[in-house]
């Protein structure tokens, strides 16, 4: 199996890596930091014995990611499954009065998910097989005052997602959308008012199960699924004066 | 510059604990923007199984490196494993036993970093044959306080070698390292097991088995008195070949089944370990060990008996408690042990788990170990101890013996500069690669190590 991890230098990506390498995968980590990424193919070679390649990807940069897939697929050999693991919080405070700081985090976490996932999507259908996930995350559930920039995108990539997945439920091309919580990571660590933390090490086990099931949608861990389900439901008018 | 996290952070010993800044970069770049930002005090802390204050820094930064533990190389032809500070024991022999690789060198329990490791030269069973971990380290990357890294080795960067060996962080931040480790058929050691009645045969065994056996460690019973002072349980062994195994074992020699217990899952109440519950499971640990002269054991119940119990040290309860590690000269330690013993049994306190084993040679400025006998004890932190343990103290110094920093949480600077003849070289060293004592913790604070 080949498989192509975008954004490969967070913890859970090398984490979920380092699963896909235990059934035997081979990998390519594609990563803005380039050299941290070669550090992740590195540890995924030794302690795997599995072949791990490294290169450059910058989700804002959408010229290169159609010369980036193909690369992938012929540094590995052909291209079964992509995971989709970038995106970052980005200066939220900035990004409320910075329409540039807002584009950015919008491009990082949509526009840049929507240009490569679309040309993957392209060539994952030619072939007829194989998988794609994407990590979403719960602020894309509802706008809420304190991260609603990185929340919107994050939600236009989960009904972007959905859309993908029903035009590709013709072929054999499983698309899974994850709902991630809290993850004990820097984009949590010594923030205030974080709850539910759990380790990147569970949210891995359970996003790589989620995948093995072939499931479509999934909150890590699942009791994001009904906390959601009652944020949703708190009406409008009540809901704009919450704090967080 | 990456988030901190305002942390109250202890030892493995839950003593003492105080509040830090704590950063844990997930990422190289970020590990370089913690360390060379003009901030207060740092320094860097591993799995946080060092039992004292020595990865802590009251009031200033402290940076976990337990996220950056990749791999980087193995070579197959020679064992050695180039990897980041943050990679644990545990990992690499998850890793690479099952390949016929084991570290030569590992302490009693398996999560602990590399990085903390050579911080601390830490020993083991091996430690009579194969010395302490800094003899197998082939070189390492340290950070500075600038933020320039420096390769140093045996050869490159002597000095600054062997004051980071054994110096407790303070030298900087140790990113990635070279590593050798050993070829082993199995993973089970076969050895014996020994009873003995007292001191002297304690002694008399170990001196017997020292050139037989590559790893030995005693469990000693430091409640019974007079002709059964230091009555113990030896167990000696080595990596047992293929073919020694029993027929069963032969099949797949490099996986032994894993022992594990239950976790504890809490801090007991501090009454739960007192001196009758302790006086039993020493009278119990006595009683069920037979002498054996072919013992098969897997690895990890030989290595680490501890490491069954997660959380073991919450048996002690939320008032903590301390490790008193010392050793004496070789000449001295007979002695040394017989008042140690004595002065334990005589006070009414007793070790739940006490541990001697017997050292050989050693380098290193800092580094803890000499040729000599030491002895490992486990005290819960109640009244008066520290005033105890004061007096132990000078009772090891005046025997030419020292205390183990990695598990110290009291000792006084004036007994710790006496206990340490090279310190001033090491000072010397410090004042090179750290000359505005950037890199400083609790630890180096209480015992005045920082040249001034």
């Amino acid at each position: 199996m080949k498989v192509l991890i975008l954004g490969g230098t967070s913890p859970i990506a090398r984490l979920l890596a380092i699963k896909f390498a235990s059934i035997g995968a081979h990998l390519y980590i594609a990563s803005r930091d380039e050299a941290e990424g070669d550090r992740i193919a590195h540890d995924i070679n030794v302690r795997s014995g599995v072949p791990a390649i490294a290169g450059k990807f910058d989700a804002s940069d959408f010229a290169s990611h159609a010369e980036l897939i193909e690369r992938a697929t012929k540094e590995l050999g052909g291209l079964d499954g992509i995971v989709l693991c970038f995106g970052t919080l980005g200066d939220e405070d900035k990004a409320q009065v910075d329409a540039t700081e807002a584009l950015a985090t919008i491009h990082q976490n949509f526009t840049g998910a929507v240009s490569i996932l679309t040309i993957a999507a392209h060539r994952l259908e030619a072939q007829g097989t194989g998988f794609i996930i994407v990590i979403g995350s719960v602020a894309g559930d509802r706008g809420r005052k304190r991260n609603y920039v990185y929340g919107s995108a994050k939600g236009a990539l989960h009904l972007f997602v959905q859309g993908l997945r029903a035009r590709l439920s013709k072929t054999k091309v499983h698309v899974l959308t994850v709902i991630l919580g809290t993850v004990d990571t820097r984009m949590t660590w010594g923030r205030e008012g974080t709850l539910f933390t759990v380790p990147p090490e569970r949210a891995a086990d359970l996003i790589f199960e989620a995948w093995r099931k072939k499931r479509d949608v999934v909150y890590v861990p699942s009791f994001w699924r009904p906390i959601m389900a009652v944020v949703r439901a708190i009406p409008e008018r009540i809901f704009k004066h919450a704090s967080f | 510059m990456p988030a901190s996290k305002r942390i109250a952070l202890s030892g493995w010993g839950h003593y003492p604990i105080c509040e830090s800044d704590v950063f844990r970069p997930e990422k190289f770049a970020e590990l370089a923007a913690v360390v060379s930002a003009n901030s207060h005090k740092l320094i860097a802390r591993g799995a946080g199984r060092a039992y004292g204050d020595a990865a802590l820094n009251a009031d200033s930064r402290v940076v976990d490196l337990q996220r950056l533990n990749r791999m980087l190389d193995f070579d197959a032809e020679t064992g050695i494993l180039h990897a980041e500070a943050g990679v644990t024991l545990d990992e690499i022999i998850r890793v690479f036993l099952p390949r016929g690789f084991f570290p030569a060198v590992v302490p009693g329990t398996r999560y602990v970093t590399l990085g903390g490791s050579v911080a601390a030269d830490i020993h083991g069973k091996s430690h009579h044959r194969e010395s302490s971990l800094g003899t197998q380290v082939l070189w390492f990357d340290l950070m500075l306080a600038s933020g320039e890294v420096r390769r140093c080795s045996r050869e490159e960067n002597g000095d600054l070698f062997w004051a980071t060996v054994g110096g407790m962080g303070l030298t900087g931040v140790i990113l990635e390292l070279a590593l050798r480790l050993r070829r082993v058929e199995s993973a089970y050691i076969k050895g014996e097991i020994i009873r003995v009645a007292n001191v002297d045969e304690a002694i008399e065994n170990f001196e017997r088995t020292d050139q037989q056996y590559g790893c030995s460690a005693a469990w000693i019973d430091c409640i019974s008195s007079g002709g059964s002072l230091g009555r113990s349980v030896l167990h000696v062994g080595d990596f047992a070949s293929r073919d020694a195994l029993p027929a069963n074992l032969r099949l797949e020699p490099l996986h032994a089944k894993e022992k594990t217990s239950p976790p504890v899952p809490f801090n007991l109440p501090n009454f739960a370990l007192n001196s009758l519950s302790m006086r039993a499971f020493n009278i119990g640990y006595y009683a069920i060990h037979r002498n054996r002269n072919d013992s098969v054991t897997p690895y990890d119940v030989f290595f680490f008996p501890l490491d069954s119990i997660h959380n073991w040290n919450r048996i002690y309860g939320k008032r903590g408690f301390v490790q008193y590690q010392c050793v004496w000269p070789l000449e001295e330690s007979r002695a040394g042990l017989i008042e140690t013993l004595e002065a334990i049994s005589g006070s009414g306190r007793a070790s739940f788990l006490a541990v001697l084993k017997k050292f050989g040679a050693q380098e290193g400025m800092l580094s803890f170990p000499m040729p000599g006998y030491t002895l490992a004890l486990d005290f819960p932190v109640t009244d008066g101890l520290l005033e105890f343990l004061d007096r132990l103290d000078e009772m090891v110094l005046k025997r030419g013996g020292r205390v183990y920093l990695a598990k110290d949480a009291r000792m006084r600077p004036d007994t710790f500069r006496a206990m340490y003849p090279k310190l001033n070289e090491w000072r010397a060293a410090k004042a090179q690669a750290d000359p505005n004592n950037h890199f400083s913790s609790t630890l180096s604070r209480r015992l005045q190590m920082d040249p001034a």
